[in-house]
């Protein structure tokens, strides 16, 4: 009875929401999403090193004249939080978006439209913090935004209520998204998709989903009492008051470690699915490779003071930060030691994402072991604030996260878009990228060791630093080029890249049994799974001989695409190159999926309107009217069923 | 309830790794999150607590200097008790209401959710009436470091329980439009959870805050 | 009817335990609960208003009374005593280490310290 009255409604012509610009702006698919994070966070990418690039020129030479001091300071601020906030964090929530759900053998996430949700309130708090170049006031506090210098009394301008309300946002959206993911993982694994049999992906986005939960509330309310004290003139951090400065740094810091973990541990997730396919070998230890990671997660909320030596917390305290960061080097060094025996003795193919995990793992270690230099507090006092500590976090972020990323990028970017990316330019990036990051970075260190201090805009000739920035702001310029072919690259490749097929990599998880690009509904049917790695025990069962977990091996076939059977060597969707259009559409399987929906874009809207009331003089009415919106957007939403009656 | 579960858990649509739903997973999670959320605004008041350079002050009187004026403590116990008690109560209306739901029985999961947003509304009375009677002792917001912290702690409390009584005041509607049947019962245990969390954040919060000085 | 406090576990074919049920106590617990949890408040606002507040037991004394009503009221209110493990996991992790977050900025910021002599 029921059938019969929905069946005319969705057979009939095509909804608007199916098609055209509409299907983006409602959309509840989890691959668009995570490709429309993707795009974005590209796109934020570009901007932050335009932004590092001007820095750059700036330090060329002695008193650079190319921006004014107060430009500079908003460059800094902007590059730094533009490249956290807006560029890796959500490059890696693309990842997690595209892939958690297939590499678990969901059809979607827990709660698809919070998912649109978090999205679209990453996109307005990315604008909104950008949109204030227009009005000259980019924030220039820091990515830190120190107290007492982000009080009205010393940063009176707009500059800071942008980052304030901006920053507030986009922990919204990470914060929203962390629920949504911590359920999907408990909640939608596959039957049989144990957690000792999930890919390290799937476990490094777990654990960073905690990650992000449990330490967004530390910068959500160091940031609520700043916006107080800006906007209604509380005394959080009014010296005067009897307010003391180090409340901020505590709060900042007790987000600010954890979130060094979110922005890498992604990174890590994707190498580890990176460096097993090109070495046609299991991940080596992987228990240990879990543990490490929850180790990492867990000790993350130990160590946030020592990003505070220099304030003098007394011996008890230095001691007993400098002994958890040194603690912390162990897990992390497993990993590196984990993919080093993944490596070892493997059959070893050089594509260019698995250049860059090989990048990954050579330049994170010199920023781990820089990273340990700090953990002792009196040889970081020398190093505090000075290019030492530049060029340390840019080891591990860029020559860390970004260089994972990236191999991310070319490795799945068949899968999202059903095409290769060109290897040629693929590794015409990757040794660029790799020149360039060690000829910017690495003088940095003696630059730092030499007495440069952070954060400066100018600095005199004859102190010894001339050299070693030169050669900085040159291999900046090589990095500006490799980006430029990455981009050339991937819109040439999504437009005319080679054709992929199921799995080009001959991968072995099961995310690389369904057609390129996925079906909206993923899976057919959803799979059965019985070991760490089905793919290789169908086609390739000696590589998973020795791998606990997988006895018995995947013998039969248990994934079934577009009602064609999948898994054999010669699946019927991987010899149609014209695959996008072959596979029926979940209608004709039967399979509901979630309505497209754009109540998740309306609620955001009424946030913009409320936060754009609070900036724009305090505006009462128009800080209401958003909030109505949003409460009423959110009513709408939360009535309407997420699937349509069946 | 068991019934329900069992059919829900062998619908592969509505298949959980867990056997569990995804809303229950959700809400621990966000507790778990509030936890931290909560765990900075306290440790903030309590790091603020007797560092204020100005009174009024929580349990002690002060006479400003400059003006001669007297001001007696701030915080009111015995209101503050009712309202704790109050709080407490609702608690037990919620358990009610969700066994109301779970059995089906119409009348009274309408009595005991009415009576779990009715008794939420008077906590929120209690915290209006305190506000205005501390601003009218001479402490608001901006005043010192203690009324800074004060009003954000239990005002991010008290906006925790205008959301509880508005989801109840939800629920409520929806029970009298179509009834809420054992097939709802998730949907109250949730809110529930959420409203009990809160109720723990006040325990605290009148421990810390109010009764230790 | 009773409430039975074991929370029920099937094997599916996979062999994974799903557990189906989450038993809740019922109005025989809630109201003795209930009871317990007013019974303690009094006591709390009883010892703030006796000679003990001037004495060092006064906050260790409301400090486990909020603990034990902190605890009842997850226990039995939330049933995390009688439902599915994992949600333990979800509050209880957190809660421990939110909890020794806020005891490390106490000791940070002097509030508590180690006294020598």
């Amino acid at each position: 009875m029921a059938t019969t009255v929905a069946a005319p409604r969705a057979a009939g012509p095509k909804h608007k929401y199916e098609s055209g610009i509409w299907s983006w702006l409602a959309t509840t698919d989890h691959k668009r999403i995570g490709q429309l994070y993707l795009y974005t966070a590209l796109a934020w990418f570009l901007v932050g090193g335009i932004e590092a690039f001007i820095i750059r020129l700036q330090l060329y030479g002695p008193n650079g004249r190319i921006v004014s001091a107060e430009t500079y300071n908003q460059l800094f601020t902007m590059h730094g939080t533009t490249m956290i906030f807006m560029a890796i964090m959500p490059l890696s929530a693309a990842f997690f978006n595209f892939l958690v759900p297939l590499q678990i053998g969901a059809r979607d996430v827990a709660f698809p439209r919070l998912n649109a949700f978090s999205y679209w309130v990453f996109l307005a708090g990315s604008i909104f913090m950008n949109v204030s170049w227009l009005f000259h006031a980019a924030p220039d506090g820091g990515w830190f935004a120190y107290a007492p210098l982000n009080t009205r009394v010393y940063s009176p301008g707009l500059n800071m209520d942008f980052w304030v309300i901006g920053l507030q946002i986009l922990g919204l959206s990470s914060l929203a998204a962390g629920f949504n993911f911590i359920t999907t993982i408990i909640n939608m694994r596959a039957p049989g998709m144990h957690f000792m049999r999930m890919p390290v992906f799937t476990w490094a986005t777990f654990v960073t989903q905690f990650l992000i939960v449990l330490s967004f509330p530390f910068i959500t309310v160091a940031v609520t009492f700043l916006l107080f004290d800006r906007f209604f003139g509380t005394n959080f951090y009014e010296i005067a008051a009897g307010a003391d400065p180090l409340l901020w740094q505590h709060l900042f810091w007790l987000f600010g470690h954890p979130e060094v973990y979110i922005l890498i541990l992604p990174a890590f997730g994707l190498v580890s699915e990176v460096l097993p396919t090109f070495s046609r070998k299991p991940l080596f230890g992987y228990p240990v490779m879990v543990y490490s990671l929850i180790l990492i997660a867990f000790l993350g909320f130990g160590v946030w003071a020592h990003h505070m030596f220099a304030v003098g917390m007394g011996p008890i305290a230095d001691s007993i930060f400098g002994i958890t960061t040194m603690l912390i080097a162990i897990p992390t060094g497993v990993k590196i030691f984990n993919w080093l025996g993944t490596m070892w003795g493997g059959s070893l193919r050089f594509t260019t994402p698995m250049l860059f995990a090989i990048g990954l793992v050579s330049l994170f270690t010199i920023g781990g072991i820089s990273g340990v230099m700090h953990s002792s507090p009196p040889s970081d006092l020398q190093q505090t604030d000075s290019y030492f500590v530049v060029a340390h976090f840019h080891y591990v972020l860029f020559g860390g996260s970004m260089m994972g990323l990236f191999a991310g990028i070319y490795y799945y970017f068949p899968k999202i878009t059903g095409r290769l990316m060109s290897e040629t330019l693929g590794k015409w990036h990757f040794w660029l990228t790799f020149i360039g990051m060690n000829l910017t970075f690495f003088p940095m260190h003696f630059a730092g060791l030499d007495g440069m201090p952070r954060r400066i805009w100018q600095y005199d000739a004859n102190q010894g630093w001339d050299v070693d920035n030169h050669i900085s702001t040159i291999g900046a310029a090589i990095l500006v080029v490799a980006t430029l072919i990455f981009v050339i690259n991937l819109v040439r490749s999504r437009r005319s890249g080679a054709r992929a097929g199921n799995d080009p990599w001959g991968a072995p998880t099961i995310e690389w049994s369904i057609p390129s690009p996925p079906p909206a509904y993923n899976y057919a049917t959803i799979p059965t799974v019985r070991s760490r790695y089905p793919m290789w025990d169908m086609k390739a069962p000696e590589l998973t001989a020795s791998v606990p977990h997988s006895p018995a091996g995947e013998k039969e076939v248990t994934v079934k695409v577009g009602g064609a059977t999948a898994g054999h060597i010669e699946t019927p969707a991987d010899t149609q190159l014209n695959a996008e259009n072959a596979h029926p559409s979940a209608h004709e399987l039967g399979i509901v999926m979630p309505t497209p929906t754009i109540k998740p874009l309306l609620a955001t809207l009424g946030l913009c309107v409320s936060f754009f009331g609070l900036i724009w003089h305090r505006h009462v009415p128009i800080i209401i009217l958003g909030g109505v919106i949003f409460v009423a957007a959110l009513y709408a939403w939360l009535l309407t069923p997420l699937e349509p009656e069946h | 309830m068991a019934t329900a579960a069992l059919a829900e858990a062998h619908d592969e649509h509505h298949y959980t790794s867990t056997g569990l739903p995804h809303t229950k997973i959700a809400i621990w999670a966000f507790i778990g999150s509030e936890c931290f959320f909560f765990a900075s605004l306290i440790a903030t008041y309590l790091i603020y607590k007797g560092r204020s350079v100005v009174g009024p002050f929580p349990h002690t009187p002060w006479v400003d200097p400059a003006t001669g004026q007297h001001f007696k403590p701030i915080l009111n116990i015995p209101v503050t008790s009712a309202s704790t008690f109050v709080l407490l109560m609702s608690s037990l209306a919620m358990v009610l209401a969700h066994s109301a739901v779970v059995r089906g029985d119409r009348k009274w999961s309408k009595i005991w959710l009415a009576s779990t947003a009715l008794l939420g509304a008077t906590f929120l009375g209690f915290q209006a009436y305190e506000f205005t009677s501390f601003v009218h002792e001479g402490l608001k917001i901006t005043t010192n470091l203690f009324g800074s912290t004060f009003f954000t702690l239990t005002g991010f409390h008290g906006a925790h329980v205008t959301a509880g009584v508005l989801w109840l005041v939800t629920m409520l509607f929806i029970d009298f439009k179509r009834g809420l049947g054992p097939r709802d019962a998730i949907n109250v245990d949730v809110m529930a959870l959420y409203w009990h969390f809160v109720d723990v954040v006040w325990i605290a919060i009148f421990t810390l805050v109010y009764l230790i000085q | 009817m009773t409430a039975d406090h074991s929370a029920h576990v099937t094997r599916d074919a996979h062999g994974d335990a799903h557990p189906v049920e989450h038993a809740h106590p019922d109005w025989g617990t809630y109201k003795w609960v209930a009871l317990v949890l007013t019974i303690i408040t009094i006591v709390e606002v009883y010892v703030y208003y006796t000679g003990l507040k001037d004495t060092r037991l006064f906050v260790p004394i409301l400090l486990i009374l909020s603990a034990a009503k902190f605890a009842i009221v997850v226990m039995f209110y939330m049933h995390l005593k009688y439902d599915a493990k994992i949600f333990r996991g979800l509050f209880i992790g957190p809660l421990i280490v939110a909890m020794t977050v806020l005891i490390s900025l106490l000791f940070l910021f002097g509030h508590i310290a180690i006294h020598a002599s």
